[in-house]
């Protein structure tokens, strides 16, 4: 295994300060949502409806899409489908080419980033700029986002000051965040004026009306589609649903599970191109057909992207995003990263200690904690499982099956752990023992006591 | 009622007897047939939660073989009920021995509230008592509400503990958040379970619990291991040995 | 086989089996929309007015210190005093300077200060909620809902082929969480409720 979550998440928790520093931002969030969507009395009956739409959608999902596409076309918006990363990077350099375009500016996109659209575009000479203020931080450090939501919340403020001083030339010593958010509202404002295009995401598509929805709180989506003619869009084929009035369902959750906000500030509907412009919508499968055709994972192509999961996870606000081996980190990511390859994810799925707070926070149910589970056994059927972890866990079960061997073996160790508790170091328990203590061994077993208490003798002090 | 199945898990029962022979007392104490089946070793969790679900199947075959007679099944641990009433259906498959078996494995506090009824407890435990209640009794067995989800609060181990005389349960900071313990977890993710285990210490510390409570050891083990390690003086104390010596009534 | 073709393929051949559609539930109403309204806008970081007809309304309007700016836009019957007309701005980078626009609203959101620009109402260049300082916004009070399910009840598309919720001005918690003011868009926004 070349990427280890247990390794990169020792050395995050090694810097114990920020560590903690990481937990309580996140954790922040986390109360923001919990007040959030509890100034919704139907906020358990609306996660059961998200859940129950994106279900339905999720049954017919191709003839949701072919919808969409006929009454998008009818908008006058021009509609692309792409197999993976490689043909919707040249349908989307395309598009660009045509119009001359040297300056691109994008608002966030996951599936961009999956696709590895920027370093594919900047190959051929075009400027690429992520637009969205995290999104830009993590794109001028040159890292990846480490959450989806909140792309650069593993950085400090003095960190970002430093950055723009190095980048953008502004005074150093700056980390106010007011200050630095007008240092790149005046960087960006100057990228939004002369660019020749926008790229956005897709939050939602519908079917029914062929208009799709970006939803920011920047506005930088916006920027970027009101002032260049050419506005490209790039969804996953799971980002449909079928009518406009599903939105209501939707809106209400996303924004209060991603911030605790009752809406995010922009919510912006698509139904046409911008006069004289032009409008196109990439469709993209990438992997997710093939999840779709597995009912054990179909469920996590539900998400929403509203981070929430994250946020509570106690792994991922003690370990980072950038922890995780696939690009999305925390629950979500440990989910889909291993259905898509789990060879290559393989320690993702044991990086929970399936608490299942994901689970009960996510607004569209998406049973992730279950999901981590089921992955597991799929580590263990492809013996993806490191060797060692493997034979204890046959020779316990060996012993397991044989209650005379459990009981003895059980006495032999209690026995060396009271005669010579040092010895322990060496046993399998040495792990353990780095920085915690075993309980301590007692002489009986709750057998003994049994016999004794049905018996009716006296309790023998130890 | 017909008898009870006392299931007592492998580590409880070399590490943690006292905590069985409580329940044991508190069942019998109701006035209910108990028995503990001298044959039980482990439910296989901890091979199924790391994936090896070939090495808990034989496990969780003779458990039901075991435990298919009684009435009920009782343990002192929510994760390794939830165990059998959650996922040996999707190991075993869903055959009716093995749901009907499920369906009626309880933990413990479940058991005194939902089957027995329990509305009374009569005892004194005069102690600053901070509840930690475990994930797998939250969020599997749905004990107590979570924090996450908007319904109505509620807590079936809290009902019970909040009538003893003199107690005094403190309000932690984060009041359902994991301790990092999680099985092989604890192992497998050394560093942040200790940091999650830490972390829970110091909310209980803060928020002036003299001692740690819970229903499941598997979570007191690991918060008791780093506290002793820290020095920290936060003794635990399982649900049961709380209610040992109590009165408990319809 | 074109991409078209293969996706769709694979998706018919998925063989999920068909799930019904669940009905949406049914929004508790809580309390006057109007007042809900107010608080709500406030909470996103806007300011609300509540103003009895058309004269206040430009009373009020003209008040703000956004207002005295000189690059302004009116696109509302009722607030006179606009010093850029936009049919004479024939390309949107034009704006940039803009100080403040005042933009009808279709409908309000109470249960999150969320006002429906649809798209003829911003005239010639859809960047008029976005690229100038401030906002302006005014809506009826007969035309506040509950909640979003509520609103999007009220929505009609494809019509205007263009749409926005705009919930308060531009904000950013992209560093260590503190919520900043002013992304991108409006730094401002004050929102009018009028009747």
């Amino acid at each position: 295994m070349i990427h280890s979550h247990p390794d990169k998440a020792r050395a995050f928790v090694a810097d114990d300060e920020r560590a903690h520093w990481h937990d309580k931002a996140l954790w922040f969030v986390r109360v923001k949502r919990d007040r959030g969507a509890a100034t919704v009395p139907e906020w358990e009956a609306l996660r059961t409806a998200a859940e129950g739409i994106k279900a339905h959608t999720l049954s017919r999902l191709g003839a949701y899409l072919e919808e969409f596409e006929a009454k998008a076309a009818a908008n006058g918006i021009q509609v692309h489908w792409a197999r993976d990363g490689e043909e919707h990077n040249r349908i989307v350099h395309g598009i660009l080419e045509r119009h001359r375009v040297s300056l691109l500016v994008k608002s966030k996109s996951m599936l961009t980033e999956e696709l590895h659209l920027n370093p594919y575009l900047e190959a051929r000479g075009i400027e690429v700029v992520d637009t969205d203020l995290g999104e830009r931080i993590v794109q001028l450090a040159g890292e990846p986002p480490s959450h989806i939501v909140m792309p650069a919340i593993h950085r400090k403020k003095e960190e970002i000051g430093e950055l723009f001083h190095e980048k953008l030339g502004t005074p150093k010593g700056l980390s106010d965040p007011t200050v630095l958010t007008g240092k790149a509202r005046v960087h960006l404002r100057e990228k939004f004026l002369s660019a020749q295009a926008g790229l956005t995401g897709v939050n939602f598509a519908i079917a029914e009306t062929g208009g799709f929805v970006v939803v920011t709180n920047e506005g930088n989506a916006d920027m970027g589609t009101t002032l260049p003619r050419v506005h490209v869009a790039s969804m996953g084929i799971e980002k449909v649903i079928p009518r406009l009035a599903d939105l209501g369902v939707f809106l209400r959750l996303l924004a209060r599970s991603a911030t605790g906000q009752p809406v995010s500030s922009y919510t912006t509907h698509f139904h046409a191109p911008l006069p004289g412009g032009e409008l196109h919508v990439v469709i993209v499968d990438s992997g997710r057909s093939q999840m779709l055709s597995e009912a054990h994972r179909r469920k996590a192509l539900s998400c929403i992207r509203c981070g929430a999961c994250l946020n509570t996870c106690p792994v991922y606000r003690r370990s980072g995003g950038y922890s995780y081996s696939y690009l999305i980190p925390g629950p979500i990511g440990s989910v889909l990263g291993p259905h898509r390859d789990l060879a290559g994810h393989a320690s993702l799925p044991f990086a929970s200690s399936l608490c299942g707070s994901c689970t009960d926070v996510c607004p569209v149910k998406v049973d992730l904690h279950h999901q981590l589970l089921v992955l597991r056994q799929e580590a263990g059927e492809e013996k993806l499982i490191p060797l060692g972890k493997r034979l204890g866990m046959k020779a316990a079960a060996f012993a397991m099956a044989r209650p005379g061997l459990f009981r003895a073996g059980g006495r032999f160790a209690r026995w060396v752990l009271r005669a010579a508790p040092g010895l322990a170091r060496f046993g399998p328990a040495a792990v353990w023992l780095r920085g915690r203590e075993l309980p301590e061994a007692p002489r009986e077993s709750f057998a003994d006591l049994y016999d004794r208490e049905t018996a009716g003798k006296p309790e023998e002090r130890s | 009622m017909g008898k009870v199945g006392l299931f007592i898990p492998c580590y409880v029962d070399q590490f943690f007897p006292r905590v069985g022979l409580a329940t044991l007392r508190v069942l019998r104490g109701l006035g209910l047939e108990v028995e503990y089946p001298r044959d039980q070793t482990c439910c296989g969790q901890p091979m199924y939660n790391t994936g090896c679900s070939r090495e808990a199947r034989p496990l969780a075959e003779r458990f039901v073989r075991l435990f298919a007679g009684y009435e009920a099944v009782v343990a002192p641990s929510a994760s390794c009920v939830s165990m059998v009433k959650l996922h040996y259906p999707e190991l075993l498959g869903g055959t009716d021995e093995v749901r009907r078996l499920a369906g009626r494995t309880f933990d413990l506090s479940e058991y005194l509230v939902d089957v027995v009824k329990v509305t009374r407890v009569e005892g004194e435990y005069a102690k600053k008592v901070g509840l930690h209640r475990s994930c797998h009794g939250i969020r599997e067995l749905r004990e107590s509400s979570s924090s996450e989800r908007m319904d109505a609060p509620f807590d079936k181990t809290r009902q019970l503990v909040s009538q003893l005389r003199g107690i005094e349960l403190v309000e932690l900071d984060r009041p359902d958040e994991c301790c990092g313990f999680g099985g092989t977890f604890a192992v497998t993710e050394e560093a942040v379970s200790c940091m999650m285990g830490r972390d829970r210490i110091a909310d209980h510390v803060r928020a002036g619990a003299e001692v740690i409570a819970g229903y499941d050891m598997s979570c007191l083990m690991h918060l008791d291991g780093l506290a002793r390690r820290d020095g920290t003086k936060l003794p635990i104390v399982h649900v049961a040995e709380m209610l040992e010596k109590a009165r408990l009534s319809r | 086989m074109t991409a078209r073709e293969t996706i769709l393929a694979a998706l018919r051949a998925s063989g999920a089996e068909p799930v019904p559609a669940p009905p949406h539930p049914v929004p508790v109403k809580q309390g006057d929309p109007v007042a809900r309204f107010l608080e709500s806008v406030t909470a996103v970081g806007g300011q609300s007015y509540r103003v009895p007809d058309l004269a206040a309304l430009a009373a009020g309007v003209a008040k703000l210190p956004a207002w005295s700016s000189p690059r302004r836009v009116s696109l509302v019957a009722g607030i006179p005093g606009g010093t850029v007309d936009l049919e004479a701005v024939d390309d949107p980078h034009e704006l940039a300077d803009l100080d403040v626009a005042a933009i009808p609203g279709e409908l309000g959101v109470a249960e999150n200060g969320a006002v429906w620009l649809k798209g003829e109402s911003l005239g010639p260049h859809r960047a008029v909620f976005v690229i100038p300082e401030h906002l302006v916004l005014v809506v009826n009070a007969a035309d506040i809902v509950n909640d979003m399910q509520e609103a999007y009840g009220r929505i009609t598309l494809p019509r205007p082929g263009y749409g926005v919720f705009v919930s308060g001005p531009s904000k950013t918690a992209d560093i260590e969480q503190s919520l900043v003011i002013g992304a991108h868009g409006a730094r401002s926004c004050a929102v009018f409720v009028v009747g």
